[in-house]
C-alpha cells in the first residue's frame, strides 16, 4: 500500500518537469513576444515608444536572453515559490492568480460533489428499473447532456433567468461583495451565486457517470452473490444498497482521473460566458495578450491540479480495491 | 478467415454462414431503430455539408446594415384562419423612438410563398458545375429582399444561409481531425500492440502523458500561437491538426488492446505458422477483424472534435471570420446582452446538439453491432 503510493509520488516531479517544458514551449510558440504585441497596442492608440525604451524593457523582463535561459529563470523562480510577474498587469502573478485559483477550486469541487450526488442515485434507479420509463428518460437525458456544449447551456439558462425572472446571474458575487475582503457574508453570497455554474458544469459529467454506475450495477445484480442474498429473503432495496452498489461505484472513483481535467477545462469556457472571476478568463486574456509568464504559470497550474486529481483517484482506488494495492507490493 | 463470396440475395438463412464480418455488423445494426433513424439525420447534415450553396437561400457573406437583427421569419400555413401553401410574412422595420433600436414586426399584407428549386445567386455545385438553382426560395420577392428563415445577425447577414455554410466547415473539421487521429492511433497503437516490449512501454507512457494534459488550456495555447495574419485555409488546417494532436490517444489505446487480444487468436497463429509475412498477417488477417470496432470508435470521436472546434471558435481562438463554422456563428451570441437582444442567434447551437447527439447514437449503435458477443 505504502509502496504503491510512494511509487506514484515519485513519478510526480518527473511529470511536472515535462509539463513545465510543455507549458514553456506552448507560450513561446507564438511569433514575437509580449513587447511586440504591447508595441502594436500602443501604436494603435497613437503612442510611439522609442527603441532605447524597448530595449530597456526587453532587458528588464529578460526577453533578450536565449530561450533556454528564459526557461531556467522561470523554473528557478517557480521552485523558489516566485510565480513571476505579469507583464501586462505589472503585478505579481500570485496576486492575480491567488483568489481566482481558490474560486476555481471551489467551483470544481462543488461540481464534482453535485455530479456524484446526482449521478449515483440516477445510476442505481435506472439499473434497478431497467427498460422502465424512468430508465429511458434518463437515457435520453444522458445523450442530450453529452451533446450540449456547456457554454450553450449557460447562455440558455442565463437568458431564461433574465427573461422570465429578471435576474442577472453572472459572476460569483454581488457587486457589494466583489472587492470586499473575506467575511461570512461574502461566503454566503458566493454560495448564492455558485449553484448555477455548478449545475452547468456538472451536467455532462453527471450523464456519463450515471451511465457507468448503471452498467456496473447491472453486471453486479446478476451475479451469484446477489441471487444468494435475494434467495435468503433480503429486501430488494437493502440488498442493492448493501452489496452491489458498493462494487458498482468503485469505478466512479477511478473516473476522477479524467473527470477533474474535464471539469477544469469546461469551467474555463463557462467562466468566460458567465464572467466568473475564476482562472479561465485570466488565461484567455493572457494568451491573447502574449503575457507569457502569466499564461505559462496558469497552464502549469492546470497541469498540477490534473496530476493531483489523478493521484487522489489512484490512492482512493488502492484503498478501495485490494487487487490494485497488492500489485505494487 | 475472411470469406469474400457474396451471399445470394434474399436468402438470409444460408447467407449467414458465409457472410463477411461487415455484413453481419450491418444486419445487427439495422435492428437498432433509433440508430437507423439518426443515420438519416446525419445523412442529411452530411448532404448539407457537401453542397451548402444549394441549401442556402442567399449569399451568406452579404451584409446589409439596414437589415440587422431581423427575427426569424417562420414558415406559416394559416392566413386569416385558412390553410395555405407554406409562406412567410414580410417584415417592416420601425425605429423605437426611445431606444433607437430597430423593431421588426410582421407585415401581414405581404406574403411570400415557399418555392423549391428556384433561381438565386450563382455558384458551382460541388465546386464543379456552375448553376444558380437553390433548394429553397420564395415567390414574388422584390429585388434585394429575401426572407430570412432564421433571422439575421448584427451585420444583417442571413443566418439560415450562414448555418448551411457553417455545416460544411464544422463537419469537415470533425472528419479530418478524426481521420488524422485515427491514422496516428492505428499506426502507433498497432506498433505498440504488435511489437510489445520497450516500444510498447514508450508509446504507452507517451499516451499517459498526453492524456494527463488538461485539453482545453493546451488547445487554447496552441491556437493562440497561430499567427493572426494567416489566411483562413491555413488556420483551418492548423486547427484540425491541433485537435488531432491530443485526440489520437484514445484510439491508439483501443487498437493496442485489440492487437494484444488478436495476437494470441488461433487464426493469427495459424497464418504465422504457414509462413505469412508480418505485413500480410497484420493487414489481411488482423485488421479486417477489428475494422468495425475502429469505425465505431471513430464515429464516437467525431462529435467530440466538433464540440471542441465549437469551443475554440466560440472563445475566438479557433476559426476566425470570414470563415463560417458553428462556433463562429455562436460567437455572435457570446454574452447575455446579445442573447437577450437576439435569442435566435442561439439556433446554431441546436444544430450542434442534434448533430452531436446523432453521431453519438450512431456510434453506440455501430459499437453494439460490431460486438460479436452481443445478443
Amino acid at each position: 500500500m505504502h509502496w504503491f503510493i510512494l511509487k506514484r509520488l515519485l513519478i510526480i516531479p518527473f511529470l511536472l518537469l515535462i509539463f513545465s517544458i510543455i507549458s514553456f514551449v506552448l507560450i513561446q510558440a507564438p511569433p514575437g513576444d509580449f513587447l511586440t504585441s504591447y508595441i502594436a497596442e500602443l501604436a494603435q492608440g497613437g503612442t510611439t515608444i522609442d527603441q532605447a525604451q524597448i530595449d530597456a524593457l526587453r532587458r528588464q523582463y529578460g526577453l533578450d536572453q536565449p530561450v533556454y535561459v528564459q526557461y531556467f529563470l522561470w523554473v528557478g523562480n517557480l521552485l523558489q515559490g516566485d510565480l513571476g510577474v505579469s507583464l501586462e498587469w505589472r503585478r505579481a502573478n500570485v496576486e492575480l492568480i491567488g483568489e481566482r485559483l481558490l474560486l476555481t477550486l471551489a467551483l470544481t469541487t462543488a461540481s464534482l460533489l453535485f455530479t456524484w450526488a446526482v449521478a449515483i442515485p440516477i445510476g442505481i434507479l435506472s439499473a434497478t428499473r431497467q427498460y422502465s420509463l424512468l430508465d429511458y428518460f434518463f437515457t435520453v437525458l444522458n445523450y442530450i447532456g453529452l451533446a450540449t456544449p456547456n457554454f450553450l447551456l449557460a447562455l440558455v439558462l442565463m437568458w431564461i433567468a433574465f427573461d422570465r425572472f429578471g435576474l442577472t446571474v453572472t459572476g460569483l458575487f454581488s457587486p457589494e461583495y466583489a472587492q470586499a475582503p473575506w467575511s461570512w457574508g461574502r461566503f454566503v453570497n458566493l454560495l448564492q451565486h455558485l449553484w448555477l455554474p455548478m449545475i452547468v458544469l456538472g451536467v455532462a459529467g453527471t450523464a456519463q457517470i450515471a451511465r457507468v454506475v448503471r452498467a456496473n450495477l447491472l453486471d453486479e445484480l446478476s451475479k451469484p452473490y446477489s441471487e444468494m442474498a435475494r434467495a435468503k429473503g433480503l429486501p430488494e432495496w437493502k440488498l442493492v444498497l448493501k452489496y452491489p452498489t458498493r462494487v458498482a461505484i468503485a469505478p466512479v472513483i477511478s473516473t476522477l482521473g479524467w473527470y477533474v481535467p474535464q471539469l477544469l477545462s469546461g469551467g474555463l469556457v463557462v467562466s468566460v460566458v458567465m464572467s466568473l472571476p475564476t482562472i479561465g478568463p485570466l488565461l484567455l486574456r493572457a494568451l491573447i495578450g502574449q503575457d507569457m509568464y502569466l499564461a505559462g504559470t496558469i497552464i502549469l497550474i492546470f497541469c498540477v491540479l490534473t496530476v493531483i486529481g489523478t493521484l487522489i483517484s489512484d490512492i482512493l482506488l488502492a484503498v478501495l480495491d485490494p487487487r490494485i494495492r497488492m500489485e505494487g507490493a | 478467415m475472411s470469406v469474400s463470396a457474396a451471399p445470394a440475395k434474399g436468402d438470409l438463412g444460408s447467407a449467414v454462414y458465409v457472410a463477411p464480418a461487415w455484413k453481419m455488423t450491418w444486419w445487427r445494426f439495422r435492428k437498432h431503430k433509433l440508430a437507423v433513424a439518426f443515420l438519416w439525420v446525419i445523412g442529411l447534415v452530411a448532404l448539407i455539408a457537401i453542397m451548402p450553396e444549394f441549401f442556402a437561400t442567399q449569399d451568406p457573406f452579404a451584409t446589409s446594415a439596414r437589415r440587422a437583427y431581423i427575427p426569424p421569419q417562420t414558415l406559416q400555413v394559416l392566413h386569416e384562419g385558412r390553410l395555405q401553401w407554406p409562406f412567410v410574412y414580410g417584415v417592416e422595420g420601425q425605429r423605437d423612438p426611445r431606444t433607437l433600436r430597430m423593431e421588426w414586426v410582421d407585415d401581414t399584407e405581404v406574403r411570400y410563398g415557399l418555392r423549391f428549386f428556384v433561381k438565386g445567386f450563382e455558384y458551382r455545385l460541388l465546386g464543379l458545375i456552375p448553376t444558380d438553382r437553390h433548394f429553397l426560395g420564395f415567390a414574388d420577392t422584390p429585388p434585394g429582399v429575401t426572407p430570412n428563415l432564421l433571422g439575421t445577425d448584427r451585420l444583417g447577414r442571413d443566418q439560415w444561409s450562414r448555418l448551411m455554410y457553417g455545416t460544411r466547415i464544422s463537419l469537415s473539421i470533425g472528419l479530418v481531425a478524426v481521420a488524422i487521429s485515427t491514422l496516428l492511433g492505428i499506426l502507433l497503437g498497432g506498433i505498440s500492440g504488435f511489437y510489445g516490449g520497450w516500444v510498447d512501454n514508450l508509446i504507452q507512457r507517451l499516451i499517459e502523458l498526453l492524456q494527463a494534459l488538461p485539453p482545453i488550456p493546451v488547445w487554447l495555447a496552441l491556437s493562440a500561437a497561430l499567427p493572426r495574419t494567416w489566411p483562413v485555409t491555413w488556420v483551418y488546417f492548423a486547427i484540425t491538426v491541433i485537435l488531432a494532436l491530443l485526440g489520437w490517444t484514445r484510439l491508439a489505446r483501443e487498437v493496442r488492446g485489440r492487437f494484444l487480444s488478436l495476437r494470441e487468436e488461433d487464426f493469427v497463429v495459424a497464418a504465422r505458422l504457414v509462413g505469412a509475412s508480418q505485413w500480410r498477417v497484420i493487414f489481411s488477417h488482423m485488421v479486417p477483424s477489428f475494422t468495425s470496432h475502429i469505425i465505431a470508435a471513430t464515429t464516437l470521436a467525431i462529435p467530440l472534435m466538433i464540440l471542441n472546434e465549437t469551443f475554440l471558435s466560440f472563445l475566438g481562438l479557433g476559426l476566425r471570420p470570414p470563415a463560417i463554422s458553428w462556433g463562429v456563428l455562436l460567437q455572435e451570441a457570446q454574452n447575455l446582452q446579445s442573447v437577450v437582444n437576439a435569442p435566435w442567434l442561439l439556433i446554431p447551437g441546436l444544430f450542434v446538439i442534434v448533430t452531436v447527439l446523432g453521431l453519438n447514437i450512431l456510434g453506440d449503435g455501430l459499437r453494439d453491432a460490431a460486438d460479436p458477443y452481443s445478443t
